[in-house]
């Protein structure tokens, strides 16, 4: 047994700015577990710049942007060990992990920091009708083929669903050759950030139909084609709209989800609707010293806010071992009226420094609506906006000040307001 | 020449190949796919069933019942995950409890053991999740469930390290009688072999037919299911069952040998043997079905849908035997349920025959069992920890779903008839059968392959060799 103030659970973006957090909050006791042979996570597959504007101000591909982190562990001696799997953490905060090399290692930490990132949804997740050949695959997984191996996993493409991944890799396969028919959307708005859909449909026409889904996959041994069709309101394919697309590619971008099979072995509370631990403002889990940040807690369009999250785990995670964390919930944070959820869903004002943000994403799309936020009865704040889409994560920050100044404040809520 | 030349790798043919090993003859399996187990033995509901269904006096109750006492021990001996679940068969009427008596009756005179109709309230109390509206079921306790894949692999695997041969790809095309033996044409080249056994599933009447004038006709019969994350594998704990119709056993909803949860199969006849499709229609079906038996379908947590072909013979009964007017040809035809109970049992039956009339002897070098088989995932964090010092590989997890390391895929690629595609790795190993099928481990099992097999990875398939997965290298077609 191996004793360590923090353990990190993967090695992603999330994992090496919690990291970050807690060295700059003092300590230095700090291990990142890895099962990949290498840092940086999902990152290292998306070639595709638009990473870093927030962070640092510049425009990076996920390569360049994950070496600034990895620099920086590097730099501060950060222990990080590669090609190590976590495969269990106990109640007591013992960490049990295994590797080629080493066997199995365990840990004894203080606070563990949940960094473990989120993966796609399966076709079955979907049901799509049809045949189980050869040529479907999930954008990711499609992304790594073209991005890492160099291979083509096919020559013509439909793509399902307008996740960002999907977005992105319209634009990567149409760049290597391929010929990528349309891309296939049920809802009536697309799930992706508006700047893909710009750079990566419109830029290279290619179309994308909105309210409408693949019904069905041809072809036995490799995918020969998919019938479309357009949906009604609740979402069913509509007879009579249906029309057959050649192709020997179907990827599907059809959601994220965050991965949580550890943290749901160990009983932390998950939320149905992030399928994301529940946590409290310093991004504490419902069991004690247990942490999460990043897309293992709620999936993010953008790595800027993974990392500015993460690490505020870390340091908050650092607060913890020094006993400087209020375990006391005071407040509650409520999702309501067009808020699907929100992060964190608890709040206690001494945990707050000057500010604290809420994140959170609306459960349809609003045009020239309002969010507003309510302390208890009162409307704290109330911000037009243009545009919500659940496809964009927003966030509203709170001034301590405001807490303060209402010591007897039970509820927080978010809600979308059209005046 | 070969003494005997199967036609299909399925759990019927793995069966009896398995069986024959026993004996000193030359022993050839040949089949069309390019792994065992990859026609109706890949998709079916994975049950062993009591044996009550069954018409008294027919070949179906006679293998169900030798099958379903046989493969307690028989699993044990080949590690093929199996569990004798029980079983139960939902009225929801108590005009319909008569059925269920009458099934008891049935099941009685064929020889099942324990079978006993319970009240509503004791079938609630048994399985918590079952509807409301039951009013009484038959409970069978011999009933099981079967891990379908394991049951067809681990036989061939006998089979093999015990000298039968192997050869995929290989379709049957035509088979000649001659005085004292057979040839048979597969891709164009031509097969001797004094005996012929047809284990070929929904095929099995076009293969009887080119030989015998006792004609058979298959109709396939199409059952589409719904799998779900092991999440709610324990929704029920025994197959639930509706009264059977015309068509089949009904929709059942039951956990399976690898602790996930099963819903279906539809029924309907078709006309096109290659059609595995799944319809809106049939899942739909499926889970309305499934829904008169328990509460709430946890549809969720669905991780797969598929579909498979049952070999339904126009007489009801599976045919088996040498065909009467054609010596040395052997029919184990219409296997349909209660087809993955009597396997084995067919297996024996069949290899029995068949070296008789051989005049065949015992190996004396027969090896009865598998190699060594390790599953790294249900061991406790000492043995992991054990196991990994004797093997390192198997500290490297490949998929994360259903912890399958390294050292298990290896394995699986070089056992005695072992796995060449992505599917074969994931009905041996569980890599890829987990909730997110395969889209993390897939191309790490896809890059195992090629090495280990020393294949391009373009030529790696999911399954048969058209089902390739990389097409071409990036930037080829600009």
């Amino acid at each position: 047994m191996i004793n360590k103030d923090i353990v990190i659970i993967g090695g992603g973006p999330a994992g090496l700015a919690a990291a970050i957090g807690a060295y700059e909050a003092g300590n230095k006791n700090i291990v990142i577990l890895e099962r990949d042979n290498l840092l940086g996570g999902i990152l290292n597959q998306c070639i595709h710049n638009g990473f870093g504007l927030h962070t640092f101000k510049e425009e990076l591909t996920g390569p360049e942007y994950s070496a600034r982190y990895v620099k920086k562990i590097k730099d501060l001696n950060i222990e990080t060990k590669l090609e190590t799997m976590v495969i269990d953490i106990s109640n007591e905060l013992i960490v049990s992990a295994i590797s080629e090399n080493e066997g199995m290692v365990q840990y004894q930490a203080k606070a563990v920091i949940l960094t473990m990132g989120c993966r796609e949804r399966p076709r079955g997740a979907l049901s799509i009708p049809g045949y189980r050949p050869s040529g479907i695959f999930s954008a990711g997984t499609a992304q790594r083929f073209v991005n890492i191996e160099g291979y083509m996993p096919g020559k013509s493409v439909v793509i399902l669903g307008s996740g960002d991944i999907g977005l992105i890799m319209a634009r990567r396969m149409t760049l290597e050759g391929a010929d990528v028919k349309m891309v296939v959307e049920i809802m009536p708005y697309s799930g992706g950030l508006k700047r893909n859909i710009v750079q990566c449909l419109d830029d290279f026409s290619i179309p994308l139909k909105l309210s409408h889904t693949v019904t069905k996959i041809h072809g036995s041994t490799r995918v020969s084609g998919v019938t479309i069709a357009k949906v009604d309101d609740l979402r069913n394919p509509i007879k009579g709209t249906e029309e057959y697309v050649e192709c020997d590619t179907l990827l599907l971008s059809v959601g994220l989800i965050p991965e949580n099979e550890l943290s749901r072995k160990v009983g932390v509370i998950i939320n149905p609707k992030t399928q994301g631990p529940i946590v409290s403002e310093s991004l504490e889990t419902s069991i004690k010293g247990i942490f999460a940040a990043g897309n293992v807690l709620h999936v993010h369009d953008l790595v800027d806010h993974v990392s500015s999250e993460a690490y505020l785990a870390g340091k908050n995670a650092v607060k913890y071992i020094n006993g400087l964390l209020e375990e006391l919930k005071m407040i509650d944070i409520l999702a309501s009226d067009g808020v699907r959820y929100t992060v964190p869903s608890t709040l206690n004002v001494n945990n707050v420094e000057d500010l604290t943000q809420i994140r959170f994403r609306s459960s349809d799309v609003y045009k020239d609506a309002y969010v507003s936020v309510y302390f208890d009865e009162e409307r704290i704040l109330h911000s037009k906006k243009r545009i919500l889409t659940p496809g964009e994560m927003e966030t509203v920050t709170i001034l301590k000040k405001w807490l303060i100044e209402r010591p007897n404040l039970k509820t927080i809520t978010v809600k979308i307001e059209k005046e | 020449m070969y003494d005997v030349l199967i036609i299909g790798a399925g759990v019927i043919g793995a069966s009896v190949a398995r069986a024959i090993s026993k004996y000193d003859l030359k022993v050839i399996v040949v089949d069309k796919h390019s792994d065992v187990c990859e026609g109706t033995s890949k998709a079916n509901s994975g049950i062993v069933h009591s044996g009550y269904d069954a018409k008294p006096g027919t070949l179906k109750a006679k293998f169900n019942l030798i099958g379903n006492k046989m493969m307690g021990e028989f699993c044990q001996r080949y590690r093929v995950p199996f569990r004798r679940n029980g079983s139960l068969v939902l009225a929801f009427d108590v005009n319909e409890i008569p059925k269920l008596e009458a099934l008891k009756t049935q099941g009685t005179l064929n020889g099942v053991e324990g079978l006993e109709v319970l009240s509503k309230e004791q079938v609630l109390a048994m399985e918590p999740n079952l509807s409301s509206q039951v009013a009484a079921a038959l409970y069978a306790p011999t009933g099981g469930i079967v891990d379908p894949f394991e049951l067809t692999i681990s036989q061939a695997e006998v089979a093999n390290q015990n000298g039968v041969e192997f050869q995929f790809n290989s379709l049957v095309s035509s088979i000649v009688k001659q005085t004292s033996h057979f040839q048979v044409f597969v891709n164009d080249t031509m097969i001797e072999s004094k005996t012929v056994i047809n284990c070929a599933g929904v095929f099995s009447d076009e293969i009887n037919n080119q030989l015998s004038a006792h004609k058979l006709k298959i109709t396939p019969r199409k059952g589409e299911y719904c799998l779900f994350d092991k999440e709610v594998g324990h929704f029920v704990d025994r197959t639930i069952f509706q009264l059977p119709t015309a068509y089949g056993k009904g929709v059942l909803v039951t956990p399976t040998a690898e602790n996930n949860l099963l819903i279906g199969p539809t029924a309907y006849d078709i006309d096109d043997k290659y059609d595995n499709s799944t319809t809106a229609e049939g899942i739909k079906e499926v889970l309305s079905k499934a829904s008169q038996s328990v509460k709430s379908i946890p549809t969720s947590f669905i991780i797969t849908a598929f579909s498979g072909l049952r070999a339904t013979e126009t007489s009801g009964d599976f045919i088996i035997g040498e065909a009467k007017d054609v010596e040395g040809f052997y029919n184990a035809a219409g296997i349909e349920s209660p087809g993955l109970t009597a396997a084995p049992a067919i297996g024996d039956y069949l290899a029995d025959l068949v070296t008789k009339k051989l005049n065949a002897k015992m190996k004396t070098s027969y090896i009865d069992g598998r190699a060594d088989l390790v599953r790294f995932e249900p061991l406790s964090v000492a043995d992991k920890s054990k196991l990994i010092e004797s093997n390192h590989e198997f500290g490297k997890i490949i998929c994360r779903c259903e912890m399958v390391t390294l050292a298990e895929i290896k394995d699986a690629i070089h056992r005695p008839v072992g796995a060449t595609t992505i599917d074969g790795v994931k009905r041996r190993t569980r890599a890829g059968a987990g909730r997110c099928q395969g889209g993390f481990c897939g191309p790490k099992v896809l890059e195992i392959l090629s090495k280990e097999l020393h294949k391009d990875p373009r030529e790696i398939a999911k399954f048969d060799q058209q089902a390739i997965l990389l097409v071409g290298f990036d930037k080829e077609n600009l």
